[in-house]
């Protein structure tokens, strides 16, 4: 099958200033991809390029097997703080929109109420909360049958409940074969609901891969925390010349490879130790790396 | 397309229900025909016109301020009020085109200002009527007024487009669409008017003003309204000069006026870049 996404050597400027230079990804149709990266990274601008809103300075992009904007009927977009016209309710904006996709009007309401709006579908939306502004905004990602999702930090103002059934409802449209490239900065979540992360800097693709694969590539220290008995610190500081006092308790730094070695070591002097704990690189640091080590 | 075109009507029909346009532009339009009608039914004997044709000549003069008003109040936020709620981008992924989406929401505002005209230009027929049965006589004058009306409408509804392309914030949108009424409508005349005096029936008056009063959606529409009720004399401000003027001349400046407008506007919307 051929790839839903392809964009090679996508170069974009404003001004003079480059948004995006030399960046190349593909998404295969039932992915999900995560786009990581910092405030101006140049997601959102990425994301316009291939819904065709605006136009490339240089490479080559292909969207459902057409250039960006050409195959409209096939991608939904949910973009980053979704707006809406105050004055028209919920379900008369569903309804606008699902004619404009050529879909029977009537579905609008079943659509709501999946998205747990069906209460308020005939209230204005200059009366909904954020969250229900967003969710207004997924309704309308979800009309008709979109091969490919570009959402824009669909998450933000969801709370954690909505956010679960959110992910749900992608599951099953990836399961459904359609693609979905996300942006989002909650990492803990993108991390457990998708596929594969590509994280952007300064405009330039720094790493890409599931979590794991950046995890060896980034090759972080683990972290240890030791709490020594009684007295017996400076003994444990003795046998460990890494170890650093920090919190009252000791605290070690080690790279993945020396990590069992520095265990036996620990192990070692059991009587000595009253607890150990060990950390491994979080999502966050395996990210902050990633997008400072270039540019920045 | 036509559902696209529909569909975007519909909902623009709803957003000005609820934004009070529809009201306050059928206020507008029927308080000053009132005004207008019972000022107007006074001096009719010493004309020796009907009653009717005498207030249509009065709402010529109205509509000629109030129509392109009305018109740009509703158009001015079109482009500019999605840009700034930023509605633009997300519309525009969907496939529909531009001029689709500008030609739904030309259907939604021309539709609300015939509204509008018909019931403005409807209270002032009706009271007319009802003081004078002869007045029927006038109603060929009053329906020329409504479509010329509504043609001059639709001129100001797609250059209020254009101007809320190219402002792109609300707030300039609003202040070109108050400039340009009022020089259009107000000191475009005013200008000649003077020019003409100065010039004394010199080269300008006889070659330049006429093409200048034509050049003008708002003059043309003035100018065949009163050149076809032949009420020239009894109301236009813009004297005998203009009687020279053919009435096809007037009449085509009216025709093309709305499909030049609506050109640029679409233009103009296709240069937004969301």
């Amino acid at each position: 099958m051929t790839s839903t996404l392809t964009i090679s050597h996508l170069t974009k400027a404003f001004g003079g200033v480059k948004a995006l230079s030399d960046v190349s990804l593909a998404v295969e149709p039932g992915e999900r991809v995560a786009l990581l990266g910092h405030n101006g990274a140049g997601k959102s601008t990425l994301m316009k390029v291939i819904l065709g809103l605006i136009a490339p300075d240089g490479g080559e992009i292909s969207v459902c097997g057409a250039a960006p904007g050409k195959a409209r009927s096939k991608v939904a977009y949910l973009p980053e703080n979704a707006a809406f016209h105050s004055a028209l309710t919920g379900l008369e904006q569903i309804t606008y929109y699902m004619r404009l996709r050529g879909e029977a009007a009537s579905g609008a309401m079943e659509l709501l109420d999946r998205v747990g709006l069906g209460h308020a579908a005939k209230r204005r939306i200059g009366t909904y909360s954020k969250g229900m502004r967003q969710r207004v905004g997924l309704a309308q990602a979800l009309i008709g049958h979109p091969r490919l999702l570009v959402l824009d930090e669909p998450t933000s103002g969801l709370d954690p409940v909505s956010r679960r059934d959110f992910y749900e409802l992608l599951d099953g449209l990836a399961a459904d074969g359609a693609s979905i490239l996300l942006s989002s900065h909650a990492l803990t979540e993108v991390e457990a609901r998708t596929d594969r992360l590509l994280i952007l800097s300064g405009g330039r693709m720094v790493a890409e891969g599931s979590l794991p694969e950046l995890r060896r590539e980034a090759a972080l220290p683990v972290s240890m925390q030791i709490t020594a008995l009684n007295g017996y610190d400076t003994d444990i500081m003795a046998a460990l010349p890494d170890a650093i006092r920090l919190n009252g308790g000791l605290h070690l730094s080690c790279t993945q490879e020396d990590k069992l070695a520095t265990l036996a070591r620990i192990s070692a002097m059991q009587e000595k130790v009253a607890d150990l704990e060990v950390i491994p690189p979080s999502l966050e640091d395996i990210y902050s790396h990633f997008s400072r080590r270039d540019g920045q | 397309m036509i559902a696209r075109i529909l569909a975007t009507a519909v909902t623009e029909a709803h957003i000005a229900r609820r934004n009070r346009w529809v009201l306050i532009a059928v206020a507008l339009m029927v308080v000053f025909s009132l005004v207008l009608s019972a000022a107007g039914s006074a001096p009719t004997g010493a004309l020796g016109a009907d009653r009717l044709s005498v207030v249509v000549a009065s709402l010529t003069s109205l509509s000629v301020y109030l129509v392109p008003l009305v018109a740009l109040l509703m158009s001015f936020d079109a482009v500019a009020g999605e840009v700034e709620r930023g509605t633009l981008p997300l519309l525009l992924t969907y496939p529909v085109a531009r001029w689709e989406v500008l030609a739904g929401k030309l259907l939604a505002h021309t539709a609300i200002l015939i509204v509008a005209i018909v019931a403005g230009y409807g209270v002032a027929a009706a009271i007319t009527i009802a003081a004078d049965p002869a007045a029927v006589s006038g109603l060929g004058a009053l329906w020329r007024l409504t479509w010329t009306s509504v043609l001059l409408g639709a001129t100001f509804i797609g250059i209020g487009y254009a101007l809320s392309s190219l402002a792109r914030r609300v707030s300039g949108a609003a202040g070109l669409a108050i400039g340009l009424w009022l020089g259009l409508v107000v000191l475009y005349d005013l200008g000649l008017l003077a020019a003409v005096v100065a010039d004394d029936g010199g080269f300008f008056t006889t070659d330049v003003f006429p093409a200048a009063l034509l050049a003008n959606p708002a003059d043309a529409f003035r100018l065949f309204n009163l050149t076809a009720s032949q009420a020239t004399a009894a109301a236009s401000g813009v004297g005998g000069a203009a009687a020279t003027i053919p009435l096809w001349q007037s009449l085509l400046s009216i025709l093309i006026w709305p499909l030049v407008s609506l050109a640029l506007a679409a233009l103009a919307f296709r240069k937004v870049e969301p």
